[in-house]
């Protein structure tokens, strides 16, 4: 099958949109609304339920993150190369897939009933909130479909596209800047579905508190315990915008 | 003495509890000050406390529950209490031990509006609370000061962990019911362990003067800090996201004015001043073994000003000339190294923290008085500090880790400079033997008698301006001072002479004269009113139509009338 215009359009152009708005987004965000950049903890209003459900899905979310890495970075002919055969690989991938991507979405649907039914944290729930859990749902749900099918297709024996011979390899050439948009023409609906759903979630991180999962704190295992830091010999300009990024 | 490490200033703070009435004087004009947003509204950066009582946030002082301060551990170091580093981020996602806003309170306002509003009827209107968190109304339980003067009830101090520490025996003699006020303000402490705790790094000490400040744009809210301060003097703006805390009113305190809650206390019971430590001294004696040791060897931290070698140590370190002379002249460095009678409060928390107090001596003289006995005479009052109606063993669980003998040490001195001062005051002889009695000279009393009983303004706040602000360091930083102070104008008495560039030069003054329509658009609508409709009726030389002067379905004619751009400079607001 060819790939048609719309193809080209969102597996050939999007992406690059996508990564400018990223990238651009971030560093306009980091450059001007420094003081907006936080995580917006919801703990002061309501403990209980966040103390289960935000570790189950940002563990959750890790291990789907670092999936997704292997899955999309790693070629199959490494795996093959180390002797990983395709049926190991998959079972492994689907079971840990399946498990990863159940207990994100548990997770985030308590968060979420809990943001819902929480006074205080329905209150300081923004716009940018609902669109962003919107989005964020819809991805993991669009993923975890992708799994079931594949799992399902695997049981049933049918030849479903494998996606590490469409999607992974089109991910990969985006990053050279050489998309093999053939490629992802060829993967099945429900993976170009959860592709164009992640891109719709990286354009839209830098604008929510998604950002805050780029200052990870790693950096505090390195670091004395005691900060000290000098005055600013000059005063740093006093004016910043009013507005948070994310009202 | 030993070698003298890299010196460091420390702005401190003493507070004489025999003093404090417990107006809350200093907690609302810090509040007005500082904490009178929303985000902040549970917030008290100072708040004054009964005790016994249960504080602010409630139980604040149970470390087993909140796990704030620092731990040693069996190899000798020092631990966050809460967790290390890698158990820091491993509960960074929900962190386990942080107060709920119910700890604190829920913050709320009335609903006025219901007053004005309510239909005709038999009766009368009443304003109900409602939260500020979410806007429905709410039954009023508890509060930053609930239990203010109800201190000693069973109900309210049995709660106290103090109280619950130090047993049964002693709540029983609460029954007679005493209380005294502890204002509490951030520590600023020399090893803080919310400092410790952020792991984005957006907490630092101040390495001028030790003022511990949050940076607002490097928090990413991940409360640790919360959780690590043992005080619970951190807080969460729960609008912002970010951490917020006392700042000891570095603005003020920069250009050598004291703390807000200083310069309005009523009691005039705070005294600020710099303190010269050995920062290469701070971890050790914050890490020695026996907590009894630790108000010692924080006392041994501190270096005395006055010696040439001290001196010549904080000049190579980049301290100033006119700070030495200041530290020479602190308030807090006379009253805790040099006459010993200030105390850190929970030196066992090991932060080393840097507002101390003065405990309360008060209730003794009167509980001696009531059987009969002369209530200032010397013996008699060192006899009865052992038997004070505020237990020495409530204090010292305060003060010093639980050891009484410091604070035994302490009230001696404070009853001494009674009876000696007394006889002064009574036209008899000074009697040395007093001052010896307690470990001091008679000329030691009467200065400590200055400082604590006369304390004038200049003696209680003994503070250099900033210094490092350029490199030629002139000490100099202008206060952001009133706009009408130019010369001739009306903040210089009248309206009258020259001002810099002519009438209306400069940036236009925020004058709240406004319009009916612009008054009435402003309070009702729910955004923020749009500059353009505003119109500053100073600044009108009473030609022409404005923008802004009338309401938005004339804007087109106004529009119109000010196309020769005549008025867009004069009133001020950009078109």
């Amino acid at each position: 099958m060819n790939p048609t215009v719309l193809d080209y359009m969102l597996w050939g152009a999007l992406p690059y949109v996508v990564i400018a708005v990223l990238v651009g987004g971030t560093l306009w965000r980091y450059r001007y609304d420094r003081f907006g950049w936080t995580t917006r903890s919801s703990q002061l209003y309501e403990s209980r339920l966040l103390r289960i459900a935000s570790p189950v899905f940002h563990f959750g979310l890790l291990v789907v993150v670092i999936g997704h890495v292997v899955g999309l970075l790693v070629p199959e002919t490494w795996t093959d190369a180390v002797g990983i055969t395709n049926d190991m690989y998959h079972a492994t991938a689907l079971s840990l897939g399946a498990v990863a991507g159940v207990t994100t979405l548990g997770g985030i649907a308590l968060l979420i009933w809990r943001r819902r039914t929480t006074g205080p944290v329905f209150s300081a729930t923004t716009a940018n909130d609902k669109v962003m859990y919107l989005v964020l749902v819809a991805a993991i749900l669009a993923g975890l479909a992708t799994t079931l099918l594949s799992a399902a297709a695997g049981l049933t024996g049918a030849h479903e596209a494998d996606y590490r011979e469409t999607v992974s390899p089109w991910f990969r050439s985006v990053f050279v800047l050489q998309p093999d948009v053939a490629a992802m023409a060829a993967a099945t609906g429900a993976f170009k579905l959860h592709a164009l759903i992640g891109l719709a979630l990286f354009a839209l991180f830098p604008f929510t508190r998604l950002v805050h999962a780029f200052s990870a704190p790693v950096w505090y295992l390195f670091r004395p315990y005691v900060v000290y830091r000098s005055r600013d010999k000059e005063p740093t300009q006093a004016t910043r915008p009013i507005r948070r990024g994310w009202t | 003495m030993a070698r003298i490490g890299k010196v460091m200033a420390q702005v401190a703070m003493v507070m004489n509890l025999d003093k404090c009435i417990g107006c809350h004087t200093c907690s609302v004009t810090c509040k007005q000050a500082w904490t009178n947003r929303s985000g902040v509204e549970y917030v008290w950066f100072n708040n004054v406390e009964t005790r016994p009582g249960q504080g602010y946030p409630r139980r604040h002082e149970d470390q087993e529950r909140w796990q704030g301060g620092w731990k040693r551990t069996a190899a000798g170091r020092l631990k966050p209490r809460a967790g290390g580093r890698l158990k820091k981020l491993a509960t960074i996602f929900a962190n386990p031990k942080m107060p709920a806003i119910q700890d604190y309170y829920e913050p709320w306002t009335y609903d006025y509006e219901h007053l004005v509003t309510a239909p005709l009827g038999d009766d009368i209107p009443g304003a109900r609370p409602r939260s500020l968190l979410t806007g429905e109304p709410m039954p009023i339980t508890w509060s930053a000061n609930w239990d203010d003067d109800l201190a000693g009830g069973e109900e309210l101090a049995s709660n106290d962990p103090i109280v619950q520490k130090i047993g049964d025996k002693v709540r029983f003699e609460y029954e007679q019911a005493f209380m005294f006020y502890l204002p509490r303000i951030c520590e600023h402490c020399l090893n803080p362990s919310c400092v410790a705790s952020c792991p984005s790094g957006a907490m630092y000490k101040r390495a001028e003067d030790g003022i511990v400040l949050v940076d607002q744009d490097k928090c990413r809210g991940w409360r640790m800090c919360v959780t690590g301060c043992p005080y619970k003097k951190v807080y969460f703006n729960h609008k912002t996201g970010k951490a917020e805390k006392c700042t000891l009113c570095y603005p003020r305190v920069e250009v050598g004015m004291p703390t807000v809650c200083s310069e309005t206390c009523v009691g005039r019971l705070r005294y600020l001043g710099v303190v010269l430590y050995d920062v290469e001294r701070v971890g050790r004696a914050a890490a020695v073994k026996d907590e009894h040791d630790l108000y010692p060897a924080q006392l041994d931290v501190f270096l005395d000003p006055d010696d040439p070698e001290v001196a010549a140590a904080a000049l190579r370190d980049g301290i100033p000339e006119r700070w030495l002379e200041s530290a020479r002249k602190s308030p807090v460095y006379r009253l805790a190294k040099h006459f010993e009678v200030a105390l850190p409060l929970h030196p066992e928390y090991r932060t080393m923290p840097m507002v101390w107090y003065i405990p309360p001596l008060s209730p003794v003289v009167d509980a001696l008085s009531e059987t009969g006995h002369d209530g200032e005479d010397p013996g008699n009052l060192f006899a009865a500090i052992d038997t004070l109606r505020i237990p020495v063993e409530y204090l010292a669980e305060l003060f010093t880790a639980g050891d009484p003998e410091p604070v035994k040490r302490v009230l001696a001195k404070l009853a001494a400079m009674r009876s000696y001062m007394r006889r002064i005051n009574l036209g008899q002889e000074p009697d040395e033997s007093i001052a010896e009695a307690v470990g001091m000279t008679g000329a030691d009393i009467e200065a400590m008698y200055r400082l604590l009983a006369i304390a004038k303004y200049d003696d209680r706040y003994v503070i250099p301006t900033a210094y490092g602000v350029d490199e030629a360091d002139r000490g100099v930083i202008d206060e952001i001072g009133c706009s009408l102070d130019f010369e001739g104008g009306p903040g210089m008495g009248g309206m009258g002479g020259a001002v810099p560039f002519g009438e209306a030069s400069g940036r236009p003054q925020p004058a709240s004269v406004e319009n009916f329509h612009a008054l009435r658009d402003r309070q009702t609508s729910d955004g923020r009113s749009g500059p353009a409709r505003r119109f500053n009726l100073l600044n009108w030389d009473g030609n022409g139509r404005p923008p802004g002067l009338f309401p938005d379905r004339e804007r087109d004619a106004a529009d119109q009338n000010t196309s020769d751009g005549k008025y867009l400079e004069g009133s001020g607001e950009p078109k």
